[in-house]
């Protein structure tokens, strides 16, 4: 392999800023990928703690209602598709090529504007704040008719903020497609790739299945608002429930666009550190494609109280029902997986087990919630807000946070401190169940979400989950220090990294070389 | 199979100027429908929005270009032709979810909500709201005719829209010829079949806006007029607008023929166009069906 690849290019990368602009580099862009999502995971916990401020003690205090509404939102939609989708994104850029043996992604240029809209669609959707009106406040479902008739007029930049977010993620999502079923080293079947690669597949078929349909509903808003139809409009024949099955046939999927990924991650972390080979590969694999067909017939079981037809409201809450059974599997298979290993416990591995256990919790109020009858009593209370809380933040964001110390060594060469690691994992456990724990029981008993104020019984568990809030939220400060350390002067990693590492992204040296196989690896 | 190398292209300025072009069209765009709303001119917008689709224009003309001469240079491996065809066959699928986003709507429109409306089934109760509402479709007249006044007429489906039927799917047609042209090399051939397809596509587009007219003037049929006119206009405005773009690709591909471009080996950009027109094809069949037909 002499030829063009090997010899067009240049074996470093560019200098100065033109490197990060005009990069078509899988791992320059995937760093870009993994610094724009750590600023949104700032920015919209900023605006996590500001609405828990609010929320220390009953009555009005420090914002309007409103400026609240808005703050849910805001904090909704740039955690979902600022924070959570992008790491993601940032962490398949990063790794996939590297452990299918491929020399970049398949379309390097397009990986570059699907990295690139990014920061415009979030400047366009956060400088709603500023505009006349306000910034959207209808809740990141932007139900109609609060996000058509009583909407601000910022919703038309909401809009088209989310179509640049939907044309962002379709580009990225058939780049990994084609990557993973195109550019396999030899030898590197199907049935061999890493658990984080086939996750990443699924999702990738996830995301361009709905992300359209997205597009296809934020579209009839703004043909209800701004142009006389009548789509969610009764008076006109239209249904303001119509919005809501069209957001959750993307909605419900999105989920799992959130949580496949996070899935890959524990499945590559946990045999590491247990010094075992991952258990029920195979099994592993058909659960996460059932979920992933799962999920297109489930969305119904958000809507459970919106007045569905009997018969609906009993297949859903069945099909949802079903989805258990293929998350268990993984469950068990991780335990089983950790059953009689060599286990230690550094920090992604505290951060992996974590994922198992919380985002279990998470799963079972899920459960819970699933109970159609049930269901009508938990419905738009705390309790639906501590059940997605538990498998977003303990789940997905521990996940990559698991993710980035795995491969922070392969990433840029050098160790992180383990204790600051350490210390920010117990901060952030400590601070999630202090935070989140208590919303079950303020659900339970009624506290509905999405309300500035609440009554004077709900006042302990709420005063004690935002103490818990401002140390989740701060401890995320040691995560950066411990970066940026890391990549200053860490101390030098090896190629393996750990002891009980296996794959093809280990056997490249650390830091990766600017290209990864310019040679296709030989899998045996 | 021998191992290739794949072509990892250097950096390039495309993807970055391509960003702030689709920023402007956005940003552009929704300040000019915000302006229009509220009466308020909205010259600041309209230009934003011009600035930013001429740069796009531009920065594809520009990239494309840059795809093209580096596949003539030999640059491009069977591998690489691989990822093109993924790349295109996945973006056709999110195209398709994309127009089942509004299918779906239509059908849950016809067979749930405008019925429950009316009173009948198990969600019959939402008649309240609307006492003396009757269910039916095509929706003549909505639950409130001051706001959505419903559609004296609706477009007859064996004139136009047979005749559109007729001329897309022949356009289906002539473009698989030209392809059969292409894989012989027979060049003159290839340039004869997609002129008429262009010709197919742009008297399509021409019948479409014929139909709206009339759907305007003389039918009332308009985005005001009731869902029935939100989900016709929704479904065959933005299979117009497929079928635009489809119709400019053609075009291009036309010019590049004439050029000289494509090989009887290697001709995946005809072959792109070719499958975007098929897929514009079948959407317009299930058009013909769903919307116009039953």
């Amino acid at each position: 392999m002499t030829s063009s690849s090997a010899s067009t290019h240049h074996h470093g990368p560019a200098v100065g800023l033109s490197r990060w602009l005009y990069t078509t580099n899988h791992k320059d862009i995937g760093t870009l990928y993994l610094w724009f999502s750590f600023a949104m995971f700032l920015t919209g916990g900023c605006m996590a703690l500001l609405i828990r401020a609010e929320l220390f003690q009953p009555g009005l205090q420090l914002i309007q209602p409103d400026f609240f509404n808005q703050m849910t939102t805001m904090h909704g939609l740039i955690m979902v598709f600022g924070a959570v989708m992008p790491a993601f994104v940032g962490l398949a850029n990063w790794m996939i090529p590297m452990m299918v043996g491929a020399p970049d992604m398949a379309l390097p240029r397009m990986n570059n504007w699907s990295f690139w809209i990014l920061p415009f669609a979030f400047s366009m959707m956060l400088s709603t704040l500023f505009m006349e009106g306000g910034a959207p406040n209808f809740g990141w479902t932007f139900y109609a008719p609060l996000s058509t008739t009583y909407a601000p007029p910022s919703v038309t930049f909401f809009i088209f903020a989310v179509h640049m977010m939907g044309i962002s993620s379709i580009m990225g999502a058939i780049n990994i497609i084609a990557t993973i079923l195109n550019l396999r080293a030899p030898g590197m079947s199907m049935m061999k790739l890493p658990l984080f690669v086939w996750t990443w597949l699924i999702t990738a078929f996830l995301l361009i299945a709905v992300m359209p349909v997205l597009a296809g509903v934020v579209t009839m808003m703004l043909m209800d608002i701004h142009f006389g139809t009548s789509f969610f409009n009764a008076a006109g024949g239209g249904d303001p429930v119509l919005f809501q099955h069209v957001f959750w046939f993307f909605g419900h999927p999105e989920v799992y666009i959130m949580i496949l990924p996070a899935f890959g991650i524990v499945s590559e972390i946990i045999p590491t550190f247990a010094r075992k080979r991952l258990f029920g590969y195979p099994s592993m694999v058909y659960a996460t494609a059932s979920i992933a067909l799962l999920s297109f017939i489930v969305w119904a079981h958000h809507m459970f109280t919106v007045g569905l037809p009997l018969v609906a409201e009993v297949f859903f809450m069945f099909a949802t029902m079903l989805i258990a059974v293929p998350t268990g599997v993984k469950v068990f298979n991780w335990v089983a997986t950790m059953f009689r290993g060599s286990m230690t416990f550094e920090t992604p591995m505290l951060f992996a087990l974590a994922f198992v256990v919380l985002f279990t919790i998470g799963g079972f109020s899920g459960l819970m919630l699933a109970i159609a009858p049930a269901d009508f009593q938990y419905h738009d209370t705390y309790f639906v807000v501590a059940h997605f809380h538990y498998v977003l933040v303990p789940g997905a964001v521990f996940a990559i946070m698991a993710g980035a110390y795995y491969w922070l060594p392969k990433w840029c060469g050098n160790y992180y401190n383990e204790t600051m690691g350490k210390v920010h994992f117990w901060c952030s456990f400590v601070g999630v169940n202090i935070t989140f724990f208590p919303m079950h029981f303020i659900g339970l008993a009624g506290m509905p979400r999405r309300i500035p104020d609440y009554a004077l019984q709900f006042a302990d568990f709420n005063a004690v989950a935002t103490v818990g809030a401002f140390m989740f939220g701060f401890s995320q400060l040691i995560f950066l220090y411990n970066v940026i350390h890391c990549i200053r002067k860490g101390r030098q990693a090896s190629s393996e990294v750990w002891e009980g590492s296996h794959g093809l992204e280990w056997t490249l040296p650390s830091p990766a070389p600017y290209h990864s196989f310019s040679e296709a690896p030989k899998v045996k | 199979m021998s191992v290739q190398s794949y072509y990892v292209p250097e950096q390039s300025r495309w993807p970055i100027l391509a960003s702030v072009a689709l920023f402007m069209m956005a940003y552009g765009g929704g300040s000019l429908i915000n302006s229009l709303s509220a009466n308020t001119g909205g010259g600041g917008g309209l230009l934003m929005l011009l600035a930013g689709a001429l740069g796009m224009g531009l920065v594809l003309l520009g990239w494309f270009s840059n795809v093209i001469h580096e596949s003539n240079k030999g640059l491009y491996s069977s591998q690489m032709d691989r990822s093109f065809r993924w790349g295109m066959s996945w973006f056709i699928f999110s195209e398709i979810m994309f127009f089942a986003a509004f299918f779906g709507t239509l059908f849950y429109i016809r067979n749930l909500s405008v019925p429950w409306l009316g009173g009948e089934g198990e969600k019959g109760v939402s008649n309240l709201l609307w006492q003396g509402f009757a269910a039916e479709w095509p929706l003549m007249s909505t639950p409130d005719q001051q706001a959505f006044p419903g559609p004296k007429g609706v477009i007859d489906p064996w004139h136009i829209p047979l005749l559109n039927t007729v001329l897309l799917i022949s356009s289906s047609f002539t473009v698989t010829l030209a392809h059969k042209a292409l894989k012989l090399g027979n060049r003159q051939r290839i340039i004869f079949w997609l002129a008429v397809t262009v010709v197919l596509g742009v008297i399509f587009l021409y019948f479409q806006a014929y139909e709206y007219a009339q759907a305007y003037n003389d039918l009332g049929l308009t985005l005001n007029a009731g869902v029935y006119g939100a989900t016709f206009f929704i479904l065959t405005g933005f299979h117009g607008l497929h079928v635009t773009l489809g119709t400019l690709m053609l075009i291009i591909i036309f010019l590049r023929v004439v050029k000289g471009h494509f090989s009887v080996e290697k001709h995946f950009g005809f072959e792109a166009v070719a499958w975007y027109w098929h897929f514009v094809d079948v959407v317009w069949v299930g058009l013909f069906l769903f919307v116009y037909i039953i």
